[in-house]
Protein backbone atom coordinates (compact mmCIF):
# COMPACT_ATOMS: atom_id res chain seq x y z
CA UNK A 1 0.00 0.00 0.00
CA UNK A 2 2.19 3.06 -1.32
CA UNK A 3 0.51 6.07 -0.17
CA UNK A 4 1.15 9.53 -1.16
CA UNK A 5 0.34 12.40 0.57
CA UNK A 6 -2.56 13.35 -1.83
CA UNK A 7 -4.33 10.12 -0.96
CA UNK A 8 -4.31 11.08 2.55
CA UNK A 9 -5.43 14.54 1.99
CA UNK A 10 -8.36 13.05 -0.10
CA UNK A 11 -9.70 10.57 2.96
CA UNK A 12 -9.67 13.54 5.10
CA UNK A 13 -11.29 15.35 3.00
CA UNK A 14 -14.10 12.18 2.70
CA UNK A 15 -14.13 11.52 6.46
CA UNK A 16 -14.92 15.16 7.64
CA UNK A 17 -17.50 15.57 4.99
CA UNK A 18 -18.99 12.34 5.88
CA UNK A 19 -19.33 13.70 9.25
CA UNK A 20 -20.67 17.08 8.38
CA UNK A 21 -23.64 15.58 6.64
CA UNK A 22 -24.99 13.79 9.90
CA UNK A 23 -27.79 16.16 10.66
CA UNK A 24 -28.64 16.88 14.59
CA UNK A 25 -32.65 16.58 13.99
CA UNK A 26 -33.17 14.65 11.00
CA UNK A 27 -30.59 11.92 11.52
CA UNK A 28 -29.17 11.22 14.77
CA UNK A 29 -32.07 12.03 16.98
CA UNK A 30 -33.77 9.20 15.50
CA UNK A 31 -31.05 7.17 16.76
CA UNK A 32 -30.60 8.14 19.55
CA UNK A 33 -27.30 10.29 19.00
CA UNK A 34 -29.07 13.45 19.70
CA UNK A 35 -26.96 15.28 22.58
CA UNK A 36 -30.45 16.31 24.25
CA UNK A 37 -30.88 12.81 24.68
CA UNK A 38 -27.61 11.66 26.34
CA UNK A 39 -27.23 14.76 28.80
CA UNK A 40 -24.96 12.96 31.36
CA UNK A 41 -24.92 13.77 35.49
CA UNK A 42 -22.61 16.50 36.62
CA UNK A 43 -19.91 14.71 38.48
CA UNK A 44 -19.01 11.64 36.75
CA UNK A 45 -16.95 11.27 33.51
CA UNK A 46 -18.90 11.13 30.56
CA UNK A 47 -18.10 8.11 28.79
CA UNK A 48 -17.41 7.04 25.17
CA UNK A 49 -21.12 7.65 23.20
CA UNK A 50 -21.43 11.12 25.10
CA UNK A 51 -17.68 12.11 23.82
CA UNK A 52 -18.53 10.46 20.02
CA UNK A 53 -21.65 13.09 19.82
CA UNK A 54 -20.04 15.93 20.80
CA UNK A 55 -16.71 15.04 18.82
CA UNK A 56 -19.37 14.99 16.15
CA UNK A 57 -21.16 18.09 16.64
CA UNK A 58 -17.87 20.49 17.36
CA UNK A 59 -17.07 18.68 13.60
CA UNK A 60 -19.93 20.10 12.21
CA UNK A 61 -19.91 23.02 13.95
CA UNK A 62 -16.39 24.19 12.96
CA UNK A 63 -15.91 22.32 9.58
CA UNK A 64 -19.54 23.76 8.24
CA UNK A 65 -17.77 27.21 6.30
CA UNK A 66 -13.85 25.50 5.59
CA UNK A 67 -15.65 22.63 4.10
CA UNK A 68 -17.73 24.67 1.24
CA UNK A 69 -14.39 26.54 0.70
CA UNK A 70 -11.79 22.87 0.67
CA UNK A 71 -14.71 21.18 -1.75
CA UNK A 72 -14.83 23.96 -4.17
CA UNK A 73 -11.24 23.87 -4.66
CA UNK A 74 -11.37 20.23 -4.64
CA UNK A 75 -13.80 20.09 -7.34
CA UNK A 76 -11.86 22.60 -9.27
CA UNK A 77 -8.67 20.58 -9.31
CA UNK A 78 -10.06 17.31 -10.41
CA UNK A 79 -12.22 19.15 -13.15
CA UNK A 80 -8.55 20.32 -14.22
CA UNK A 81 -6.40 17.55 -13.62
CA UNK A 82 -8.16 14.78 -13.24
CA UNK B 1 34.29 69.97 -16.46
CA UNK B 2 37.21 69.08 -18.13
CA UNK B 3 38.92 68.40 -14.88
CA UNK B 4 36.28 65.67 -13.92
CA UNK B 5 36.31 64.15 -17.25
CA UNK B 6 39.36 63.68 -16.94
CA UNK B 7 39.94 61.79 -14.21
CA UNK B 8 37.48 59.68 -15.23
CA UNK B 9 38.83 58.56 -18.41
CA UNK B 10 42.17 58.06 -16.86
CA UNK B 11 40.57 55.76 -14.15
CA UNK B 12 39.08 53.58 -16.10
CA UNK B 13 42.43 51.40 -17.07
CA UNK B 14 42.58 51.80 -13.25
CA UNK B 15 39.44 50.18 -12.40
CA UNK B 16 40.15 47.05 -14.38
CA UNK B 17 43.02 45.99 -12.22
CA UNK B 18 41.90 46.79 -9.05
CA UNK B 19 39.76 49.65 -7.47
CA UNK B 20 42.24 51.94 -5.64
CA UNK B 21 41.02 53.73 -2.64
CA UNK B 22 40.62 57.17 -3.88
CA UNK B 23 38.07 56.01 -7.10
CA UNK B 24 34.75 55.84 -5.39
CA UNK B 25 34.92 59.42 -4.27
CA UNK B 26 35.46 60.26 -8.34
CA UNK B 27 32.59 57.96 -9.05
CA UNK B 28 30.40 59.39 -6.46
CA UNK B 29 30.82 63.41 -7.99
CA UNK B 30 30.23 62.24 -11.58
CA UNK B 31 27.92 59.41 -11.65
CA UNK B 32 24.83 62.06 -12.50
CA UNK B 33 26.11 62.52 -15.76
CA UNK B 34 27.44 58.89 -15.64
CA UNK B 35 26.15 57.13 -18.43
CA UNK B 36 27.12 59.73 -21.65
CA UNK B 37 30.47 60.50 -19.93
CA UNK B 38 31.54 56.33 -19.75
CA UNK B 39 30.55 55.63 -23.43
CA UNK B 40 32.25 58.48 -24.58
CA UNK B 41 35.40 57.48 -22.37
CA UNK B 42 34.97 53.79 -23.56
CA UNK B 43 34.89 54.91 -27.48
CA UNK B 44 37.81 57.30 -26.79
CA UNK B 45 39.96 55.19 -24.44
CA UNK B 46 39.97 52.87 -27.50
CA UNK B 47 39.70 49.04 -28.21
CA UNK B 48 42.53 48.01 -26.28
CA UNK B 49 40.08 48.55 -23.45
CA UNK B 50 38.06 45.30 -24.94
CA UNK B 51 34.43 44.76 -25.54
CA UNK B 52 33.88 42.31 -22.25
CA UNK B 53 34.99 45.50 -19.90
CA UNK B 54 32.75 47.55 -22.04
CA UNK B 55 29.69 45.60 -21.81
CA UNK B 56 30.58 45.08 -17.81
CA UNK B 57 31.11 48.52 -17.55
CA UNK B 58 27.82 49.31 -19.51
CA UNK B 59 25.50 47.17 -17.34
CA UNK B 60 26.56 48.23 -14.05
CA UNK B 61 27.04 51.88 -15.19
CA UNK B 62 30.14 52.78 -13.34
CA UNK B 63 32.15 49.21 -13.53
CA UNK B 64 31.88 46.01 -11.75
CA UNK B 65 34.08 46.78 -8.62
CA UNK B 66 32.15 49.64 -7.87
CA UNK B 67 28.63 48.46 -7.69
CA UNK B 68 27.69 50.22 -4.09
CA UNK B 69 28.52 53.70 -4.93
CA UNK B 70 25.61 53.30 -7.68
CA UNK B 71 22.86 54.57 -6.22
CA UNK B 72 20.21 53.02 -8.32
CA UNK B 73 22.35 49.41 -7.51
CA UNK B 74 22.17 50.26 -3.48
CA UNK B 75 18.65 51.28 -3.61
CA UNK B 76 18.06 47.63 -5.21
CA UNK B 77 20.05 45.71 -3.09
CA UNK B 78 18.34 48.44 0.08
CA UNK B 79 14.58 47.24 -1.34
CA UNK B 80 15.72 43.72 -1.63
CA UNK B 81 16.87 43.19 1.51
CA UNK B 82 13.80 44.58 3.23
CA UNK B 83 11.08 42.43 1.26
CA UNK B 84 13.50 39.82 1.86
CA UNK B 85 13.23 40.75 6.20
CA UNK B 86 9.40 40.81 5.48
CA UNK B 87 8.94 38.06 3.88
CA UNK B 88 10.81 36.26 6.53
CA UNK B 89 8.67 38.30 9.44
CA UNK B 90 5.30 37.12 7.71
CA UNK B 91 6.68 33.51 7.51
CA UNK B 92 7.78 33.05 11.31
CA UNK B 93 4.15 34.50 12.63
CA UNK B 94 2.26 32.22 10.62
CA UNK B 95 4.12 29.40 11.49
CA UNK B 96 4.09 30.52 15.00
CA UNK B 97 -0.04 30.05 14.91
CA UNK B 98 0.16 26.80 14.24
CA UNK B 99 3.30 25.61 15.97
CA UNK B 100 4.30 26.56 19.34
CA UNK B 101 7.88 27.25 18.84
CA UNK B 102 9.32 27.09 22.64
CA UNK B 103 7.47 23.94 22.62
CA UNK B 104 8.88 22.71 19.96
CA UNK B 105 12.53 23.94 21.50
CA UNK B 106 12.52 21.63 24.18
CA UNK B 107 12.15 18.43 22.37
CA UNK B 108 15.36 19.77 20.19
CA UNK B 109 17.39 19.78 23.52
CA UNK B 110 19.55 17.20 23.42
CA UNK B 111 23.07 16.35 23.37
CA UNK B 112 25.54 13.78 23.06
CA UNK B 113 25.21 11.98 25.69
CA UNK B 114 21.68 11.60 25.62
CA UNK B 115 21.24 10.54 22.06
CA UNK B 116 23.95 7.55 22.44
CA UNK B 117 21.93 6.24 26.08
CA UNK B 118 18.20 6.76 23.82
CA UNK B 119 19.32 5.06 21.16
CA UNK B 120 20.69 1.98 23.30
CA UNK B 121 17.89 2.34 25.44
CA UNK B 122 16.09 1.66 22.25
CA UNK B 123 17.34 -1.65 21.34
CA UNK B 124 17.54 -2.64 24.63
CA UNK B 125 15.15 -1.58 27.28
CA UNK B 126 15.07 -4.15 29.49
CA UNK B 127 17.57 -3.21 32.21
CA UNK B 128 16.37 0.37 33.02
CA UNK B 129 15.14 0.80 35.99
CA UNK B 130 13.24 4.07 36.53
CA UNK B 131 10.46 5.11 33.60
CA UNK B 132 9.66 8.06 35.32
CA UNK B 133 9.57 11.42 33.65
CA UNK B 134 11.25 13.85 35.71
CA UNK B 135 9.93 17.24 37.15
CA UNK B 136 11.25 20.47 37.60
CA UNK B 137 8.37 22.79 39.19
CA UNK B 138 5.67 21.23 37.20
CA UNK B 139 7.28 21.44 33.81
CA UNK B 140 9.40 18.68 32.65
CA UNK B 141 12.98 18.60 32.41
CA UNK B 142 14.24 19.11 28.78
CA UNK B 143 15.84 16.02 27.14
CA UNK B 144 19.05 17.28 27.72
CA UNK B 145 18.63 15.84 31.85
CA UNK B 146 16.38 13.39 31.76
CA UNK B 147 16.74 9.90 30.06
CA UNK B 148 12.91 9.15 30.11
CA UNK B 149 12.03 12.53 28.47
CA UNK B 150 10.76 12.60 24.88
CA UNK B 151 12.35 14.02 22.26
CA UNK B 152 12.12 14.97 18.63
CA UNK B 153 15.83 14.85 16.98
CA UNK B 154 15.99 11.02 17.19
CA UNK B 155 12.62 10.37 14.99
CA UNK B 156 13.47 13.12 12.46
CA UNK B 157 17.06 11.92 12.07
CA UNK B 158 16.22 8.16 11.72
CA UNK B 159 13.48 8.91 9.21
CA UNK B 160 15.90 11.08 7.00
CA UNK B 161 17.85 7.67 7.66
CA UNK B 162 15.43 5.56 6.92
CA UNK B 163 14.91 7.00 3.68
CA UNK B 164 18.56 7.43 2.55
CA UNK B 165 18.76 3.73 3.77
CA UNK B 166 16.17 2.86 1.58
CA UNK B 167 17.23 4.40 -1.51
CA UNK B 168 20.34 2.64 -0.91
CA UNK B 169 18.61 -0.93 -0.46
CA UNK B 170 16.65 -0.47 -3.97
CA UNK B 171 19.84 0.71 -5.37
CA UNK B 172 21.56 -2.97 -4.34
CA UNK B 173 18.54 -4.22 -6.02
CA UNK B 174 18.40 -2.18 -9.12
CA UNK B 175 15.16 -0.79 -8.32
CA UNK B 176 15.78 2.44 -7.44
CA UNK B 177 14.11 5.36 -8.89
CA UNK B 178 13.57 9.03 -7.77
CA UNK B 179 9.50 8.63 -7.65
CA UNK B 180 9.79 5.37 -5.32
CA UNK B 181 11.83 7.19 -2.92
CA UNK B 182 9.15 9.97 -2.44
CA UNK B 183 6.89 7.30 -2.64
CA UNK B 184 8.51 5.60 0.21
CA UNK B 185 8.84 9.18 1.97
CA UNK B 186 5.11 9.75 1.89
CA UNK B 187 3.90 6.32 2.78
CA UNK B 188 6.20 6.29 6.26
CA UNK B 189 4.69 10.26 6.60
CA UNK B 190 1.30 8.69 5.97
CA UNK B 191 1.05 6.02 8.40
CA UNK B 192 2.79 8.17 11.10
CA UNK B 193 0.05 10.67 10.82
CA UNK B 194 -2.66 7.94 10.66
CA UNK B 195 -1.05 6.27 14.13
CA UNK B 196 -1.15 9.83 16.01
CA UNK B 197 -4.10 10.82 15.05
CA UNK B 198 -5.79 7.41 15.87
CA UNK B 199 -3.60 7.68 19.14
CA UNK B 200 -4.76 11.36 19.75
CA UNK B 201 -8.83 10.10 19.30
CA UNK B 202 -8.77 7.58 21.65
CA UNK B 203 -7.20 9.16 23.87
CA UNK B 204 -10.30 12.06 23.74
CA UNK B 205 -12.62 9.14 23.36
CA UNK B 206 -11.88 7.86 26.55
CA UNK B 207 -11.26 10.90 28.58
CA UNK B 208 -7.44 10.13 29.88
CA UNK B 209 -6.46 13.19 31.29
CA UNK B 210 -2.58 12.46 30.46
CA UNK B 211 -0.15 15.67 29.77
CA UNK B 212 0.68 14.01 26.50
CA UNK B 213 1.09 16.68 23.61
CA UNK B 214 0.52 16.30 19.91
CA UNK B 215 4.39 16.53 20.17
CA UNK B 216 4.74 13.89 22.64
CA UNK B 217 2.91 11.17 20.37
CA UNK B 218 5.00 12.15 17.34
CA UNK B 219 8.09 11.25 19.43
CA UNK B 220 6.81 7.83 20.48
CA UNK B 221 5.75 7.28 17.27
CA UNK B 222 8.77 8.15 15.38
CA UNK B 223 11.21 5.99 17.86
CA UNK B 224 10.53 2.87 15.79
CA UNK B 225 12.24 4.09 13.07
CA UNK B 226 15.47 3.28 14.69
CA UNK B 227 14.18 -0.43 14.39
CA UNK B 228 13.24 -0.12 10.78
CA UNK B 229 17.08 1.17 10.53
CA UNK B 230 18.56 -1.90 12.35
CA UNK B 231 16.02 -4.18 10.91
CA UNK B 232 16.99 -3.33 7.45
CA UNK B 233 20.78 -2.84 7.86
CA UNK B 234 20.85 -6.49 8.93
CA UNK B 235 18.65 -7.49 6.57
CA UNK B 236 20.81 -6.02 3.97
CA UNK B 237 23.77 -7.46 5.60
CA UNK B 238 22.56 -11.18 6.60
CA UNK B 239 19.91 -11.69 4.00
CA UNK B 240 16.34 -13.11 4.96
CA UNK B 241 17.50 -14.43 7.92
CA UNK B 242 18.91 -11.66 9.30
CA UNK B 243 15.82 -9.44 8.68
CA UNK B 244 13.69 -11.47 10.86
CA UNK B 245 15.94 -11.77 13.38
CA UNK B 246 16.70 -8.20 13.36
CA UNK B 247 12.70 -7.60 13.13
CA UNK B 248 11.85 -9.90 16.27
CA UNK B 249 14.39 -8.17 18.35
CA UNK B 250 13.68 -4.75 17.38
CA UNK B 251 10.40 -5.43 17.79
CA UNK B 252 9.90 -7.16 20.95
CA UNK B 253 12.54 -3.94 22.82
CA UNK B 254 10.11 -1.38 20.97
CA UNK B 255 7.10 -3.20 22.24
CA UNK B 256 8.74 -3.30 26.20
CA UNK B 257 9.70 0.55 25.39
CA UNK B 258 6.40 1.54 24.01
CA UNK B 259 4.59 -0.10 27.44
CA UNK B 260 7.06 0.90 29.76
CA UNK B 261 7.02 4.77 28.71
CA UNK B 262 2.99 5.13 28.14
CA UNK B 263 2.27 3.37 30.95
CA UNK B 264 3.73 6.27 33.17
CA UNK B 265 1.38 8.65 31.20
CA UNK B 266 -1.64 6.79 30.57
CA UNK B 267 -2.30 4.56 33.19
CA UNK B 268 -1.11 6.12 36.14
CA UNK B 269 -3.33 9.52 35.69
CA UNK B 270 -6.67 7.16 36.94
CA UNK B 271 -4.93 6.60 40.69
CA UNK B 272 -6.44 10.41 41.68
CA UNK B 273 -9.90 9.99 40.15
CA UNK B 274 -10.97 6.32 40.31
CA UNK B 275 -13.75 5.76 42.62
CA UNK B 276 -15.97 2.64 42.82
CA UNK B 277 -17.33 0.46 40.37
CA UNK B 278 -17.79 2.89 36.98
CA UNK B 279 -13.78 3.07 37.19
CA UNK B 280 -13.12 -0.36 36.46
CA UNK B 281 -13.95 -0.11 32.61
CA UNK B 282 -11.37 2.71 32.51
CA UNK B 283 -8.41 0.82 33.29
CA UNK B 284 -9.40 -2.26 30.86
CA UNK B 285 -9.52 0.11 28.06
CA UNK B 286 -6.28 2.32 28.94
CA UNK B 287 -4.98 -1.06 29.13
CA UNK B 288 -6.07 -1.33 25.84
CA UNK B 289 -4.64 1.64 24.48
CA UNK B 290 -1.29 0.72 24.74
CA UNK B 291 -1.06 -3.11 23.88
CA UNK B 292 -2.90 -1.47 20.92
CA UNK B 293 0.19 0.84 20.47
CA UNK B 294 2.66 -2.02 21.55
CA UNK B 295 1.27 -4.43 18.78
CA UNK B 296 1.10 -1.60 15.87
CA UNK B 297 4.72 -1.33 15.70
CA UNK B 298 6.17 -4.24 14.71
CA UNK B 299 2.83 -4.52 12.43
CA UNK B 300 4.10 -1.58 10.45
CA UNK B 301 7.82 -2.20 10.97
CA UNK B 302 7.46 -4.97 8.89
CA UNK B 303 5.39 -3.46 6.47
CA UNK B 304 7.53 -0.41 6.13
CA UNK B 305 10.61 -2.89 5.43
CA UNK B 306 9.58 -5.86 3.77
CA UNK B 307 9.44 -4.29 0.26
CA UNK B 308 13.11 -3.50 0.73
CA UNK B 309 14.97 -6.44 1.33
CA UNK B 310 12.98 -8.79 -0.41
Amino acid sequence: MAFTLYALIQAVILGVNAVAVLHEERFLSKIGWSVDQNVGGFGEEPGIKVQVINLVRSVRTVMRVPLIAVNAICIVLLLLFG
Amino acid sequence: MDLPHHGHRATKPRARTGPPAGDPMLFDDTSSGGPQMTNQGYYNSGYMSGPPAAGAGAGAGVGVNNLFTDPMANAAVMYGSSIANQGKDIVNKEISRFVSMNKLKYFFAVDTKYVIKKLMLLMFPYTHQDWEVRYHRDTPLPPRHDLNAPDLYIPSMAFITYLLLAGMALGIQKRFSPEVLGLCASTALVWMVIEVFAMLLSLYLLTVHSDLSTFDLIAYSGYKYVGMIFTVLCGLLFGSDGYFVALAWSSCALMYFIVRSLKMKILSSLSSDSMGAGASAKPRFRLYITMATAIFQPVIIYWLTSHLVR
